[in-house]
């Protein structure tokens, strides 16, 4: 059994809180064990970085420093928190001038930060350590006939990382065709669904929901499949307004990628989270009705 | 004698530890503003922006709202043929208009981001009903209503946290963060 620290992030604990349930479980049945990293913090998200990059670094070097005490790789369910973690790890690792300014910050809580560990996002984790293969022979759900739109979003794959392909990744479609589901072709699945512009800009931020959740209707998904909460809560909870706003009739639903992963496992959706949705998810459900 | 350092080259001090390669290698392609998906909200696009601090138009940059409208998708970074860090260049203009308090009277994002980094540094992890003040009287009274509307809905589903989460060794987390930035007390 691989062993992770896992960092769920801020948004895990409530907004995201079926992201978090469907992560635990899902990662439970395909033998992954996820141990919370013990006493994180935030990520410090997009905020920290427009205030103080130094002050940043220090804030996410503190929960790799307790990822290294615990001797496991860092996961992060949430784009951000991942990007954010990522980044800082490897700029840690080659700047031993950034590495000692920010030690020198982090002995007031008796952590050091040694670059010993690497981190992951969780769909990394399906995708690579438990695989496509393992994912298919252990699902009894599978969700034949479900029409998914993959969305990627932005920072699972930008900036780019290594030989990363970001301009045309794969993984996320390759998943969903693992738990026997149908991923779609939409134009948009690597565009930005506005983040914190939101709140910055709203304008604008309804603009991109709007434009995505339109090209997610002319690809005929049934569902739009996330890696992110800001990209759930964007797409999700802000329909509502933007058929306001637009006038359109938008129902989609948008689930976390774990939550479908879950179903084709055949865990009751209860435990997966589901519930907590704006846009009704009732018709998905039935997808996983019947057993391989 | 030490000369007061031009704009173009402030800006390159701030992009120092940054991964990219410098402003004066753009070719003004135009490839980030083609796939900034906000390009049409901003006074100027990332294209035009590049090319005036090249240009050391100081003021017109710094009363600008370009880098306040880029979400972070990093598209314009990893496509510009030149490696410019775009996106970091924009992060970068954003810290410089803070710390400089230079920036439009109604703009929401430099608010938001103080009141989002004060707030993690009291609890240690981020809590979404501290930081509604920072915006949402910028709203007009529909938009409120609306954002009433969202915040009870996610309250409802248990998706809103009623007190804000702390960190076990907050003491700690704040010393190191004075470490950074000394604060006063700590």
């Amino acid at each position: 059994m691989t062993t992770y620290s896992y960092f769920p992030g801020c948004s895990l604990e409530k907004m995201a809180i079926s992201y978090n349930q469907s992560t635990k479980q899902t990662t439970k049945a395909l033998g992954v064990d996820l141990q919370e990293l013990e006493d994180w913090n935030c990520c410090g998200a997009t905020a920290y970085f427009h205030v103080d990059e130094l002050l940043a670094y220090a804030m996410v070097g503190r929960n790799l420093a307790q990822a290294e005490v615990a001797g496991h790789d860092l996961v992060a369910p949430c784009s951000a928190c991942y990007k954010n973690a990522y980044f800082a790890n490897a700029y840690l690792k080659e700047d031993q001038d950034l590495a000692n300014h920010i030690n020198y910050a982090l002995q007031q809580d008796n952590l050091t930060f040694s670059g010993n560990i690497e981190v992951k996002h969780l769909m990394e984790v399906f995708c690579d350590d438990i695989g496509y293969e393992a994912i298919k022979e252990t699902i009894s759900h599978p969700l034949k006939g479900l029409k998914v739109a993959s969305y990627y979003g932005c920072q699972i794959v930008r900036p780019k990382k290594d030989h990363e392909d970001v301009e045309n990744p794969t993984f996320f479609e390759d998943l969903m065709t693992a738990i026997g589901a149908e991923p779609v072709d939409f134009a948009y699945r690597l565009r930005c669904c506005g983040g914190s512009l939101l709140i910055t800009s709203r304008e604008a931020a309804f603009e991109l929901i709007f434009e995505l959740l339109q090209n997610v209707r002319q690809s005929e998904a049934d569902v739009i499949a996330t890696a992110c909460p800001l990209c759930q809560t964007n797409l999700e909870c802000y329909q509502r307004q933007i058929n306001q706003e637009y006038g359109t009739d938008f129902k989609i639903p948008v689930l976390y990628f774990t939550q479908l992963v879950g179903l084709a496992l055949g865990i009751a959706p209860k435990k997966l989270g589901f519930g907590t949705e704006f846009v009704s998810a009732d018709r998905i459900l039935t997808y996983a009705k019947e057993p391989a | 004698m030490l000369t007061k350092p031009t704009f173009s080259e402030e800006v390159s001090n701030l992009l120092h530890a940054s991964h990219g390669e410098p402003l004066d290698k753009c070719i003004q392609c135009g490839t980030c503003s083609g796939t900034c998906p906000v390009a049409e909200f901003m006074d100027y696009t990332p294209r035009r922006l590049i090319g005036m601090i090249n240009a050391n138009m100081k003021e017109e940059v710094m009363e600008s709202n370009t880098f306040w409208y880029c979400a972070s998708c990093f598209h314009c970074t990893v496509r510009c043929p030149s490696e410019i860090d775009i996106a970091g260049l924009m992060y970068a203009l954003k810290r410089y208009s803070i710390w400089k308090h230079q920036y439009p009277e109604d703009a929401v994002g430099p608010v938001f981001s103080e009141t989002f980094v004060k707030s993690i540094l009291r609890s240690g992890r981020s809590y979404e009903p501290v930081l509604a003040p920072s915006y949402i009287f910028s709203y007009g009274v529909r938009e409120f209503l609306n954002e009433a509307h969202t915040a009870t809905n996610l309250m409802l589903k248990g998706r809103l946290p009623v007190l804000p989460a702390r960190i076990k060794r907050l003491e700690n987390f704040k010393k190191v963060a004075n470490r950074i930035i000394p604060m006063g007390g700590a």
